[in-house]
């Protein structure tokens, strides 16, 4: 993709974020699709491109009343608004549609008009995984963490010590769920949720939702937001099934797409000002530092326990809060994304300074999936 | 015998996967290795064809059992039906090379006595009739 070819016009979470009980999944999505074309100044009818998941994007375009020639459901977990976004780009550059929806809503906690959550018996997972005992994502996405602190020597503490930076994030966020101070010995005494990972070690669990509107860079021009532009994209999957990755302590996934997402933007990490680590449990920052190559094998504990990702720090992390602080409804990549756009905007809470390169990095089904959208407001 | 306390969920062989599950309630833990000679990749899990070079001509055999303790969690929100106490959920690699999903049993659930790279040895559960699973105990215990 040509950087800066398509922007971000329209960008917005739902009105209410955390516990919304009056809202089902599918109004969610729509209340922050119309955030989202209020933000923009454009109506359903403006709009001609629909992509989400978590709901079949007939679904939202239908009930959001708007007629697409494009649509894509590409559905990989919580990073799949990253591939949305990046598939919306490719779209819009090839005359697909010219302005693009890309949806999220999710009922998290309190659950209404969600669907069923469960594989087959008989799907690859169903006979080799499920038959073990397993309580979702706290037991399996962190299946590799163990392996990961033998083999580099990062301990409790420093994969603690991401807990407790995101929090003094969070709380220069009016909008986070938990914006009281934490330290290191707080997180090591919380319940213990599937060794070694306690509880605020583990992301929450709320309802909410997002929406984004990309155009081409010409018509952007026409908006009254700043545009932020796409300067480089990135996906890959790995395996649906976490025992099947070809390394526990590196997804091969965060890799290919963060590697192909610095190689069109044409950047190198020095460029960058921002990051977004989709973080569902505290060693994906970890993770995600070290495969999109911002630091060497098993250096992300020892870098984030000496602040560099914190407030005030060289590279600031997780702005928001992050999944552990700010909010996560399941499918969490949206939250990341709008806060890249925020702080591209300008317009941040926890803004960093004089930012113009963001790098937003999404994982999707426990290393299934991986997702990296690089944006810039510098034209 | 059938473990009648088992709630969990059941596995439904795949005509691809029949020959694990045939050979697990027989005692055997059941691999598959690509029939080429410049490949020789083993396969888990089965499938009728070889991922690493694309070859149809891959052959079930018999693997020793035998691995190593790869990683692991401490569930301590079990689900329905695996009981109240905390388990390990544990991931074992296989002297063949694959990894596999599994449990240790006759072990402490506990980091002291769960260490990564401890040898451990295949020891068969059955919870139906036809589904024996592949668990894993220390070696030499």
């Amino acid at each position: 993709m040509e950087p800066r070819s398509v922007a971000i016009v329209g960008a917005a979470e739902t009105t209410e974020l955390g516990r919304v009980p009056g809202l089902s999944k599918i109004q969610l999505h729509a209340d922050a699709a119309l955030n989202a074309m209020e933000d923009c100044g454009l109506k359903p009818s403006d709009i001609d491109g629909v992509a989400t998941a978590g709901e079949a994007p007939a679904g939202i375009a239908h009930y959001l009343g708007i007629t697409p020639t494009w649509v894509d459901g590409t559905a990989v977990g919580g990073c799949s608004f990253m591939l949305h976004v990046r598939h919306a780009a490719a779209a819009i550059n090839e005359g697909l549609c010219e302005v693009a929806l890309v949806t999220h809503g999710e009922s998290g906690r309190s659950r209404v008009g969600m669907d069923r959550f469960g594989g087959s018996p008989a799907s690859l997972a169903g006979q080799y995984e499920a038959p073990y005992g397993l309580s979702g994502p706290p037991s399996m996405f962190t299946l590799g963490v163990l392996r990961y602190m033998k083999e580099t020597g990062m301990t409790h503490e420093q994969l603690a010590s991401v807990s407790v930076v995101q929090r003094e994030w969070a709380a220069l966020n009016p909008r986070s769920t938990f914006k009281d101070p934490i330290t290191v010995d707080d997180v090591l005494n919380s319940r213990m949720i599937a060794y070694p990972f306690r509880l605020l070690q583990c992301c929450l669990v709320t309802d909410g939702g997002g929406a984004l509107i990309l155009v081409s860079k010409e018509r952007a021009r026409d908006f009254p937001t700043k545009p932020v532009y796409i300067l480089g994209t990135g996906e890959s999957v790995e395996t649906p099934m976490i025992s099947q990755m070809e390394d526990m302590t590196t997804s091969r996934a965060f890799r290919v797409a963060g590697s192909k997402a610095f190689a069109e933007a044409g950047i190198t990490h020095d460029d960058v000002d921002h990051v977004m680590i989709y973080d569902a449990f505290a060693h994906l920052p970890i993770y995600g530092l070290e495969d999109l190559g911002f630091v060497g094998r098993g250096e992300a504990g020892a870098f984030i326990e000496a602040r560099n990702t914190a407030p005030g720090g060289p590279l600031p992390v997780n702005t928001n809060g992050g999944g552990l602080s700010y909010m996560h409804s399941g499918m969490y990549g949206m939250y990341a994304l709008q806060e890249s756009v925020r702080q591209m905007r300008g317009t941040a809470p926890a803004q960093v300074p004089d930012a113009t390169i963001s790098v937003c990095h999404g994982v999707g089904g426990m290393f299934m999936a991986s997702g990296t959208i690089i944006m810039t407001n510098s034209d | 015998m059938a473990d009648d306390d088992y709630k969990g969920p059941v596995p439904v062989p795949t005509p691809e996967t029949q020959d694990f599950w045939d050979g697990a309630k027989r005692g055997e833990l059941r691999l598959q290795r690509c029939g080429e000679d410049d490949c020789d990749d083993v396969i888990f899990p089965a499938r009728s064809f070889c991922p690493g070079c694309g070859s149809r001509s891959v052959t079930n055999f018999t693997a020793s059992g035998k691995g190593k303790l790869y990683s692991y969690v401490i569930n301590h929100r079990p689900p329905p039906g695996f009981g109240p106490e905390p388990h390990a959920i544990a991931i074992v690699e296989l002297d063949e090379g694959p990894r596999m999903m599994t449990n240790i049993i006759d072990c402490e659930q506990t980091p002291e006595a769960l260490v990564l790279d401890m040898p451990v040895e295949v020891a068969f559960t059955p919870i139906t009739d036809e589904i024996s699973l592949p668990k894993f105990r220390p070696a030499g215990g």
